[in-house]
């Protein structure tokens, strides 16, 4: 087993919802060990395009190649082996320790009558480990916390030692301290990361690329002290910001200023 | 995070030492092992309580001597050995059988529509099984002989599942609330439709014996009707222990499951009809029995967890031993008069059912989800 980092080519990828088109002729790539965020409005089309990438929403058109072979044409269990996924899907009521939720991360790399073995247990405990959750290793899955459930997920990802990992909103439920870790978690990560989030300056902080989605097409993308400006703020998200590079990191630095509290004569 | 690789050698290795699990291992074995001495003592038991009280002892005397085995003298009279082995043993299998099969059904069904509320009676599963069999025998159908009634049980249960589970099925997610109503109506039109089969139906004593049948008993087996329940039930527990994780996977959502190597779809057609297949010869050999599958999954969990692996076989055996008493109790609390016993199981079936809802509608509000 090796854990080592995939590459991520989107080719004019469509995807819709019946008749309602979800996202119209995107392309995206990351690199071997690349953290790329998705970025944009509710609705933009980020969790549509990350799930044909997960292989849940297949593309009318276009195509999702990982390390050069079609997403959509390999087995499901073969991807499972590169291309985790935290999702965003309520878990059934039923009664599952956080150890056994985070070892189902196991299942693709096990065949039929495979019982759990000693290395599958350590990488259980170290995934746990790594979010922060090993104390709750024992404790019953739908008792705990939202942020609680959401670090253990993510465990769930890592143990399936993905070579790239797909995030829809990780940091969603998660309170600041949490929020950090996970994201400093995925940016130490050997993997691939794909990730969308809903905070610009975590993105801009964490990602070494930005895609920003609006209404379903790719508005922007590239670095992100060079995508977010004031301009796409206004243009994709309707308001105004200012952007400036944080004194300490260099990373951009975005705050919003609600309208009725524009200063005169500075727009 | 450190992604140290091991080798495989080691992996190999170390197999068997993480094969005791440390929490909920031993307790399993534990659990596993007193269900199956409950299993052996319930079924001496239920053969030898009855109009003709037979001593245990001479219970097994009268088994034992039957497959060739001089254990014990036969000092027991004809009448005896011939309620034993002609009238109560096949009858207590089938029970075992039948309860071992609804739990393991009931199992797998909450895990693959995702709700805990699933269960072969309550999606009316057994209802379309019921009315596959009544068609049978009300137009007197033998084209496939013996298998004609399993057979057109389990058509009629696939055609119930795989309705009840489309009508219940929106933007990808199963509600309890549709899912329940939705078996509620259609078992209602499965039994409609089956009343008025077995009313214009001129064979007027065989209505009334399948009317009888429809409240689910498990009387009148014998030893040549009950091996097919037998092989359903091996073929059924068999096939889901080997599925056992990817039923765990669904227990993460549908999403989640696919990105941990599950075709979703796929899996559930074809566990749809395996658990059809299942709910059809034991609804044609023992009626529409109630509740089963739905008490005994959750009592389950509640002592090894909700991991399929554990859950499926401890299921199975508490179920035979649940369906074996409730049968005792069928046969004894009115004789001579005799209750159909999935009269009994809808008695602590009901209950049971409106105190999960209630549990599940607490868990919601408390997590602000309500």
């Amino acid at each position: 087993m090796t854990v080592s980092s995939s590459d991520l080519t989107v080719d004019g990828v469509t995807l819709s919802a019946g008749a309602r088109r979800l996202v119209q002729d995107i392309s995206l790539t990351a690199r071997p060990g690349e953290v790329v965020g998705l970025v944009g409005p509710n609705g933009s089309g980020k969790s549509s395009l990350l799930r044909a990438v997960y292989r849940v929403l297949r593309p009318d058109s276009g195509t999702v190649r990982v390390d050069g072979d079609d997403a959509w044409s390999l087995p499901v269990r073969r991807l499972a082996r590169t291309v985790a996924a935290v999702v965003q899907d309520g878990a059934a009521d039923f009664d599952l320790a956080v150890r056994e939720v985070v070892a189902m991360g196991r299942t693709p790399h096990k065949r039929l009558l495979d019982g759990d073995t000693a290395e599958d247990t350590r990488i259980v405990e170290s995934c746990l480990a790594s979010v922060d959750a090993a104390d709750l290793a024992d404790r019953p899955f739908d008792r705990l916390s939202g942020g609680e459930r959401q670090r253990v997920l993510v465990a769930r990802a890592l143990a399936q030692r993905p070579s790239l990992l797909v995030l829809d909103e990780p940091t969603n439920h998660l309170d600041i301290r949490h929020q950090l870790q996970v994201l400093g978690i995925l940016r130490a990560l050997p993997a691939t990361v794909l990730v969308a989030l809903h905070d610009l300056n975590l993105a801009a902080y964490y990602c070494d690329r930005l895609y920003v989605l609006s209404e379903g097409l790719v508005t922007a993308s590239g670095p992100p002290a060079e995508v977010l400006t004031p301009g796409l703020l206004g243009e994709v998200y309707g308001v105004a910001g200012e952007v400036t590079p944080h004194p300490r990191t260099g990373a951009p630095q975005v705050v919003f200023l609600p309208e009725e509290r524009v200063p005169a004569g500075s727009a | 995070m450190t992604a140290t690789a091991a080798s495989p050698a080691t992996t190999r290795q170390d197999s068997k030492v993480s094969d005791e699990q440390p929490r909920s291992g031993r307790s399993f074995a534990l659990t596993l092992s007193v269900l199956a001495v409950l299993l052996v003592v319930s079924a001496t038991a239920a053969v030898a309580i009855g109009s003709v009280r037979v001593p245990p002892g001479q219970v097994w005397g009268i088994v034992t001597h039957a497959v060739g085995l001089d254990w014990a003298d036969p000092v027991w009279s004809r009448a005896r050995e011939t309620i034993v082995l002609d009238v109560r043993a096949p009858r207590v299998l089938l029970g075992a059988v039948t309860g071992a099969g609804l739990a393991v059904v009931g199992t797998a069904m909450q895990a693959l529509v995702r709700n805990p509320l699933a269960e072969p009676y309550l999606l009316g599963v057994s209802s379309g099984a019921s009315l596959g069999a009544v068609v049978v025998i009300v137009f007197g159908v033998t084209l496939f002989g013996a298998v004609s009634l399993p057979l057109s049980a389990f058509l009629g249960a696939l055609a119930t599942l795989l309705l009840v589970y489309a009508t219940a099925r929106a933007g990808g997610r199963v509600t309890s609330v549709r899912l329940v109503l939705s078996g509620v109506a259609i078992a209602a039109v499965l039994t409609a439709l089956m009343n008025v089969l077995l009313l214009i139906s001129e064979r007027g004593n065989e209505a009334r014996a399948v009317l009888a049948w429809t409240l689910g008993g498990l009387g009148g087996v014998n030893w040549g009707t009950l091996w097919l329940p037998a092989v359903a039930l091996a073929l059924g527990i068999g096939v889901l222990l080997v599925q056992a994780r990817s039923l765990n996977l669904l227990l993460a959502g549908e999403e989640a499951a696919t990105t941990m190597g599950l075709d979703v779809a796929r899996f559930r057609a074809r566990m749809f009809v395996l658990l059809s297949l299942v709910t059809g010869v034991l609804v044609a050999a023992a009626g529409p029995i109630g509740f089963v599958g739905l008490i005994l999954p959750h009592l389950v969990r509640l002592f090894v967890g909700g991991d399929h692996r554990r859950v499926l076989p401890t299921a199975a055996l508490a179920g035979a031993v649940f369906l074996i008493w409730a049968d005792v109790a069928a046969r004894t609390v009115a004789a001579p008069m005799e209750i159909p016993v999935g009269v009994l199981t809808a008695l602590c079936g009901g209950p049971f059912f409106l105190w999960l809802m209630r549990r599940d509608a607490r868990r919601k509000t408390e997590e602000g989800v309500a």
